[in-house]
């Protein structure tokens, strides 16, 4: 769209404030709306939360977190996550300076790390409901694979989004639009990692110490 | 396992005459719609124009016209629910059997808060808030307009139950464990959730949309507190649908997952919490409240404003106030669930906040008379909406802070009298401030003005039939009549029922005058012309354009560093020709190009949630793939701008000369 | 008009988009992660230790917690406290009080619910008359 401002603009305000300045370029415009839609993410997942908190003690006579949760397991996730969210940091520095090498290089790092921490989760998933852990054993199992599980799609989406992007980068070249869409990405991608130190925290931490 | 999953021709109620004849009745009319379409060949310009179509304004309208066709199922469940209770007394079972009148009142609350009131605001929202920002579109277009389709895919699944099996008898808010498998094993709770839930994305996703336009995208020199009330009421309202909408997402989440993949969130055994959904429920449902009123409490203040010649009283002090409801709705979700059995600390302080929630809007009230006070009021119909308002919603809200007193609320709970409270402040709150709006920017949508004759009657016939409707249901409250009652025995409440039944027929015809107000205004468009682009001799940037406006809203971006720009320009202009018009310049304007995805999208989420509610897993995996693919088509689309050129511009501005250039 | 007029979006470290690949990009990040490490072993430490006071580990794990957000904020999304920044951090701030009444609200009503309900064995004895 075309926002020049008009001459009476330029003529009025010489020192316009960012708040009178008239519409955002479209850069802004974008990342503003994702941080918005990143706001109502992280409500989602407080809400999954807060009925995890409810439900965290209503095993039903189940397994409860102490005896299913394997810190090793989830400390690997964790720096799996944590060094994606690094690279991903890396791989926005490599795509503003428009060098395509590097952009992918550190992509392809991020999403290795990424998958691994999917593996990782979905290995522990498995093996939860291979000892009758299920969802349905009880109403702290639901929770649990509810809040987790979703956390967990959205790495999973996260991923998708990535190809997508490399995809995108290889047929079109860093055109406004694309690194747009690179910097929504590194915003998702360190919410999503901002969202796993709240998950650790209550669920692994929490839920093993005494 | 069946190919069909649950579906097959046991679904369609075959005996039940009501059921059939309406559907029949519906699908005849759509078949005739629809075939007078296209033997017109009137379907490319449809497609054109208004199916792909990303422009705010005609998105707006469709919202407008889906709400009003809603409104119209929504208030048929609720004329028949009032007929039934009119005559169920005693030994007589009225014409409703109990299964089908469950989901009468499923459906009337279910239609008219997310399909009527939803999107009547939020398409008054798309409609204005650009024009009043002085811009071109909202922030994402294309966005925009999978948000409406989704809401339609909501819509269209909520009426296939109609036909096709049946719809929840699990009331509007669907408490489990009655929502649950055990007690609801049909596929009417999961119409309501599926339906909601495709609705609910929409929703949430021109929450995003509109907070992001109004705090990013205003014209030159408009500050936050330049900006038009309507579009601060705006804001706020989509800041609650941003925080509040993921937590029903979530919450019917949950309910699905207990439904479909055996999970114990809500289930009685394992462990489950039932009271948990209802708490998470009104966490969303509080704000909901606001959301809906919000905008109608800018409507009001841009009507009284305009009509009354004068600036809005206090407009500080009204921003201040809509803000502050929209952190106070966070705080006050328990009163609706005060006899859950939480502790005397609870209620009260629940109970204290929610009277507290009172003040600002017993702010704005006053704020709205003293506009008008002193006044030149033109007693036009949006005034008329707008005062019969005040004197309803002031009585409403008092028996609102009635009911936020916990004891009060421990006689009155379940009862009528709620009913009754609720219907007396979403009717005046949202549904008059919703036709106020209707009536004062439908010039500017189509270029002519509404009747006013038929809209005074439409407003007398729906004041004084509200009055019937709803006065006597306090009574039958306080007699002791619980809600939802599909017969009773206590034949006192009969002549109450029968005159609120009255009441509802006397609606009706306030329903009909609307309908023949529209016919009557498009038969004598001619004579109601709006030729100037200011029909109300308005105050804010809407009126500074054409009537109706060109795609890109406004040739030059306005400048607009005041409160009521278009007014004080033309206060100051007054007397001197302005000149400028003629000397203009004009520049090509980038604008969105139309877009199948929102339509695209649209069809495949029906198709999906369809799949999901009858168990045809091939099918919602084919769904799910398809709005995928839409997906990636869309990420890899070439152009997604049109220029408009700047000769183009030029003669339109030189056809539909405005009174003054901003 | 430069950029700088609109404020900065949310997760660019600088008002210009386009900028060097420059160490002190780099320098941010690394940081960061260096931070973040630090916070994570020490969270691990603190929920596996049998030195800290029992009752007070969920405490300090919850502040360890936020202190890791609010470093990923920092050095991740590039929040800073700038004029530049005010709608960003106003719409953080929005969501985090939503969140807190979210969370904060609901286990206080479900407690106190909990609390009040009669225990089961209660619930037996009054189904039988």
């Amino acid at each position: 769209m075309n926002f020049a401002p008009t001459i009476e603009a330029v003529h009025h305000g010489a020192l316009l404030s960012a708040s009178e300045a008239g519409p955002a370029p479209k850069r802004l415009v974008v990342a503003y709306g994702f941080w918005i839609f990143l706001l109502s993410d992280i409500v989602m997942f407080a809400a999954f939360f807060a009925g995890y908190a409810v439900l965290v003690r209503a095993t039903a006579g189940g397994p409860t977190g102490a005896e299913l949760f394997d810190q090793t397991n989830v400390a690997i996730e964790t720096a799996c996550l944590l060094a994606s969210s690094f690279t991903c940091g890396l791989m926005s520095l490599a795509a503003n300076t428009r060098n395509r090498v590097r952009t992918y290089f550190f992509a392809l790092v991020t999403f290795v790390l990424g998958a691994a921490f999917l593996a990782l989760e979905i290995r522990e998933f498995g093996d939860m409901i291979a000892i009758g852990a299920t969802p349905h054993r009880s109403a702290f199992l639901s929770a649990f694979f509810a809040l987790v599980g979703c956390h967990g799609l959205h790495v999973a989406a996260g991923l998708v989004w990535l190809v997508v992007m490399m995809a995108q980068i290889a047929t079109r070249g860093f055109r406004p639009a694309v690194e747009r869409r690179l910097l929504c990405f590194s915003l998702f991608w360190h919410a999503l990692d901002i969202i796993w130190v709240g998950l650790f925290t209550v669920v692994y931490l929490m839920g093993v110490s005494p | 396992m069946n190919f069909l999953g649950k579906l097959s021709w046991d679904a369609v109620p075959l005996h039940e005459p009501i059921i059939m004849g309406t559907s029949a009745v519906v699908v005849l009319a759509i078949v005739f719609i629809l075939g007078w379409i296209v033997i017109k060949g009137y379907l490319p310009y449809l497609w054109r124009e208004w199916i792909t179509s990303v422009d705010h304004k005609r998105i707006g309208v469709m919202y407008i016209v889906l709400a009003l066709l809603m409104l119209l199922r929504g208030f048929a469940d609720g004329i028949m629910m009032r007929s039934q209770q009119a005559v169920a007394a005693g030994g007589a079972q009225g014409y409703l059997p109990p299964e089908h009148f469950d989901q009468i009142f499923s459906a009337h609350g279910t239609i008219m808060i997310f399909f009527v009131a939803m999107p009547l605001v939020i398409g008054l929202m798309n409609f204005a808030v650009p024009l009043q920002l002085g811009v071109r579109d909202v922030a994402f277009p294309t966005l925009n307009s999978v948000s409406f389709w989704l809401t339609a895919s909501g819509v269209l699944l909520t009426n296939i139950s109609l036909a096709v099996g049946e719809f929840s008898k699990a009331g509007w808010v669907a408490y489990p464990p009655l929502s649950g498998l055990q007690f609801s094993p049909g596929v009417g709770v999961d119409y309501y959730l599926w339906a909601l839930q495709i609705s609910g994305i929409g929703t949430l996703l021109s929450g995003i949309n509109f907070v992001t336009t109004i705090l990013k995208m205003r014209a030159p020199g408009m500050g936050l507190m330049h900006m038009p009330v309507f579009c601060w009421t705006a804001l706020a309202s989509n800041l609650l649908i941003v925080a509040a909408f993921p937590v029903l997402t979530v919450t019917f989440a949950m309910l699905l997952l207990d439904r479909y993949l055996d999970f114990h969130f809500f289930t009685i055994d394992a462990g489950g919490n039932p009271m948990m959904y209802v708490n998470l429920f009104w966490v969303w449902g509080h704000p909901e409240v606001y959301i809906l009123v919000l905008p109608a409490f800018g409507i009001y203040s841009e009507v009284s404003a305009t009509f009354s010649g004068k600036p809005l009283f206090g407009y500080r002090s009204m921003v201040a106030a809509t803000m502050t409801i929209s952190i106070l709705a966070y705080t006050v979700w328990l009163h609706h669930f005060f006899t859950m059995g939480a502790s005397a600390n609870i209620n009260a302080f629940f109970g204290v906040m929610s009277m507290i929630i009172a003040v600002p809007t017993g702010v704005k009230i006053f704020n709205w008379l003293f506009t008008m006070y002193g006044g030149r009021v033109r007693f036009t119909v949006p005034v008329l909406w707008t005062i019969g308002f005040m004197v309803t919603f002031v009585l409403g809200g008092l028996t609102g802070v009635l009911l936020a007193v916990p004891p009060i609320d421990f006689q009155m709970h379940n009862s009528l009298f709620l009913v009754a409270h609720f219907h007396h402040v979403i009717i005046p709150g949202v549904v008059f401030g919703a036709f106020a709006g209707y009536h004062y920017w439908f010039p500017k949508a189509f270029g002519f003005t509404l009747d006013e004759r038929w809209g005074r009657r439409s407003f007398w016939c729906w004041f004084i039939g509200f009055h019937l409707a709803f006065m006597p249901l306090y009574v039958v409250g306080l007699m002791g009549m619980t809600r939802r009652m599909q017969h009773y025995d206590n034949l006192d409440w009969q002549p109450w029922l029968m005159v609120a039944g009255i009441g509802a027929v006397v609606i009706l015809a306030g329903i009909v005058c609307q309908v023949v107000q529209l016919v009557v205004s498009i038969r004598d468009r001619e004579q109601n012309r709006d030729l100037t682009g200011d029909p109300w001799n308005g105050r804010t940037l809407e009126w500074s354009t054409a009537s109706p406006p060109p795609a890109w809203n406004f040739a030059v971006l306005p400048y607009a560093a005041e409160t009521d720009t278009f007014w004080n320009r033309k206060q100051r202009a007054r007397g001197k020709r302005d000149e400028r018009a003629q000397e203009r310049e004009y520049d090509p304007i980038e604008m969105p190009k139309n877009s199948p995805t929102g339509f695209v999208t649209a069809f495949f989420a029906v198709v999906t949630g369809f799949a999901l509610i009858w168990h045809i897993w091939w099918m919602a995996g084919l769904g799910a793939f398809g709005a995928l693919v839409t997906f990636l088509v869309f990420a890899f689309r070439h152009e997604d701008e049109i220029e408009i050129p700047a000769e183009q511009i030029a003669r339109f501005d030189r056809a539909h000369p405005v009174g003054v250039v901003i | 008009m430069t950029e700088a007029q609109y404020g900065r979006a949310p997760g660019d470290n600088s008002s210009d988009p386009v900028e060097a690949w420059e160490p002190s990009g780099l320098l941010v990040y690394t940081i960061g992660l260096l931070l973040a490490v630090l916070l994570t072993t020490t969270s691990f430490w603190v929920a596996n230790t049998s030195l800290l006071w029992a009752p007070g580990i969920a405490l300090g794990l919850a502040v360890l917690a936020i202190a890791q957000m609010g470093v990923h904020l920092v050095f991740f999304l590039h929040i800073t406290t700038g004029p530049d920044n005010t709608n960003n951090v106003l719409a953080l701030a929005f969501g985090v009080l939503i969140v807190f009444l979210v969370i904060a609200g609901s286990l206080w009503i479900m407690a106190d619910l909990n609390e009040m309900m009669p225990p089961a064995e209660l619930m037996d004895l009054h189904m039988q008359h």
